[in-house]
């Protein structure tokens, strides 16, 4: 069978501020036989709540132009972030359905001779490692289960809400980042509030980082009451950067300690598939480089 | 909790008077529909959304609220609201509305009608900005970054707008063309 290959869309905070995550993608996928192509000259997707918000027909402009770039190659995309895959995704079935618009964004792309023609699919990370790759195929790869860990999740919105038009999973109760995750051999956690947004979309991050960090530190409660975990996985960025970077700025804001491992789910997997911390930089994410610390090597059962 | 606006309910009497239907923006709601939220006149006000709403359950943000006043055509009360930008487009009241008005939607496109008259907040203004400047929302400005790159064994600029700088021509031109560069242009104080 031909290797499956994606155009890898890296968005912004991945490459530049969570680098961690875009090395672990290249790890994890490569260990499974996946393709990663560049995706040369991409720019932001661009961020779903901020330009949508802001004016619907540019932010379907810019993440158009986005599209075509996969299109001249003839593969599909994927993306490790919410926020990129709900724009990406989002245009690509909106721009497919509503040719009115299509026609808008084509008169513009045309400025710069580019056209959109709906010729390819975007995927999430996720996607691409539960449907493409496979759960079975993911088992035989993890050759350092996390066992004892225990981990908690937060899937985040825009990977499968608007539940009725991605058709991915039930958003009340969905189990396909959770299956994904519990391949590497750690308990799940259940929380009350697993399933409440990070706080940072839709550009409120922007507009009042105190509201943001206000749903984060319901989070931090929500599962401190049941009970704690050792780590929290998210298949987002910017969610991770909220969770991780949000834990300095809830301390300096509220005056509140709280002290969590965040993992992108690539970094869970590459670390379960046996790869060691500091081939990804797991010591690079922002909490840790503020803080001067360290990840709690010895709750992630990898150091003693 | 963090309560940004605390409501006066004394001083807003003044609110409380009856709405002269003639005086409303009747346009307001065809405008909402055409923008981007076509099922606003669904909704019959059962209050899921608000229900459901996390930043409802911290802030003045009223999903019900805002579109009871879209559809009663009170546009600059709905336009000018600081707290309409407190949803975070998590797309719960999506998931559950009975009458599948999709929220989100309809005030993502109230956003895109304020934003056309003129209300923008500061840093989101600056965040457009960026765009058109570095092709990224969080661009890659600091050596840093790219050294955290190298860090983690990773080329320290990445194979998007921040390694190719015609990317930045292109969504400039692109930005142009939709007038969206007018759009987040500073405005004179």
């Amino acid at each position: 069978m031909a290797k499956h290959k994606f155009y890898h869309f890296l968005g912004c905070i991945i490459p530049h501020r969570y680098p961690s995550i875009e090395k672990a993608a290249r790890i994890v996928f490569e260990d499974l036989g996946l393709e990663l192509l560049d995706m040369e000259g991409a720019s932001c997707c661009p961020a779903p709540g901020v330009f949508g918000s802001f004016d619907r027909v540019t932010w379907a402009t810019i993440a158009a132009r986005n599209l075509t770039i996969a299109e001249a190659g003839g593969h599909p995309i994927t993306t490790g972030c919410n926020g990129c895959f709900a724009s990406l995704w989002d245009a690509n079935h909106e721009l497919k359905h509503d040719e009115e618009l299509m026609k808008t964004v084509n008169d513009n792309l045309a400025e710069i001779n580019r056209e959109f023609k709906g010729s390819i699919e975007v995927t999430h990370y996720v996607d691409a490692l539960y449907s493409i790759a496979g759960l079975e195929k993911i088992r035989k790869h993890v050759t350092r289960p996390l066992t004892g860990v225990r981990m908690a999740l937060h899937p985040g919105c825009h990977w499968m809400r608007p539940a009725a038009l991605k058709q991915k999973d039930n958003s009340e109760r969905p189990h396909i980042f959770r299956e994904l995750c519990e391949t590497s051999g750690a308990t799940y956690v259940p929380y009350k509030d697993e399933l409440i947004c990070c706080g940072a979309g839709g550009a409120v991050r922007t507009a009042d980082v105190k509201v943001a960090l206000d749903f984060t530190k319901q989070k931090f409660n929500s599962l401190l009451e049941a009970g704690g975990a050792d780590i929290i996985v998210t298949p987002c960025p910017f969610c991770e950067l909220q969770l991780d970077l949000g834990q300095v700025e809830i301390k300096k804001h509220f005056d509140l300690d709280y002290q969590f491992d965040i993992l992108h789910v690539v970094e869970l997997l590459a670390l379960a598939f046996g790869h060691e911390p500091e081939e990804f930089g797991l010591s690079t994410h922002l909490q840790y480089m503020q803080r001067k610390s360290e990840p709690n090597w010895e709750r992630l059962g990898l150091k003693t | 909790m963090c309560n940004p606006q605390s409501v006066d309910i004394v001083a807003s009497a003044e609110d409380r008077s009856t709405i002269d239907i003639d005086s409303t923006d009747r346009e307001f709601v065809e405008m909402i529909k055409r923008v981007g939220g076509p099922n606003i006149q669904s909704c019959y006000q059962c209050g899921t959304c608000s229900g459901s709403c996390p930043a409802g359950a911290r802030t003045n943000y009223l999903v019900r609220l805002i579109i009871r006043k879209a559809l009663l055509g009170l546009k600059e009360e709905c336009i000018s609201a600081p707290e309409l930008w407190y949803c975070t487009t998590c797309y719960t009241c999506t998931d559950r509305c009975p009458q599948d008005v999709k929220p989100t939607d309809v005030i993502k496109a109230i956003r895109n009608i304020a934003v056309a008259e003129g209300h923008m907040l500061k840093p989101h203004q600056s965040v457009a900005l960026k765009v058109l400047e570095a092709g990224h929302a969080v661009p890659l400005d600091k050596e840093s970054w790219q050294k955290l790159r190298e860090k983690v064994g990773l080329e320290p600029v990445p194979p998007n707008a921040s390694r190719y700088h015609e990317t930045i021509e292109e969504i400039r031109k692109l930005a142009k063309k939709s007038g969206f560069d007018k759009l987040i242009a500073p405005k004179e104080e």
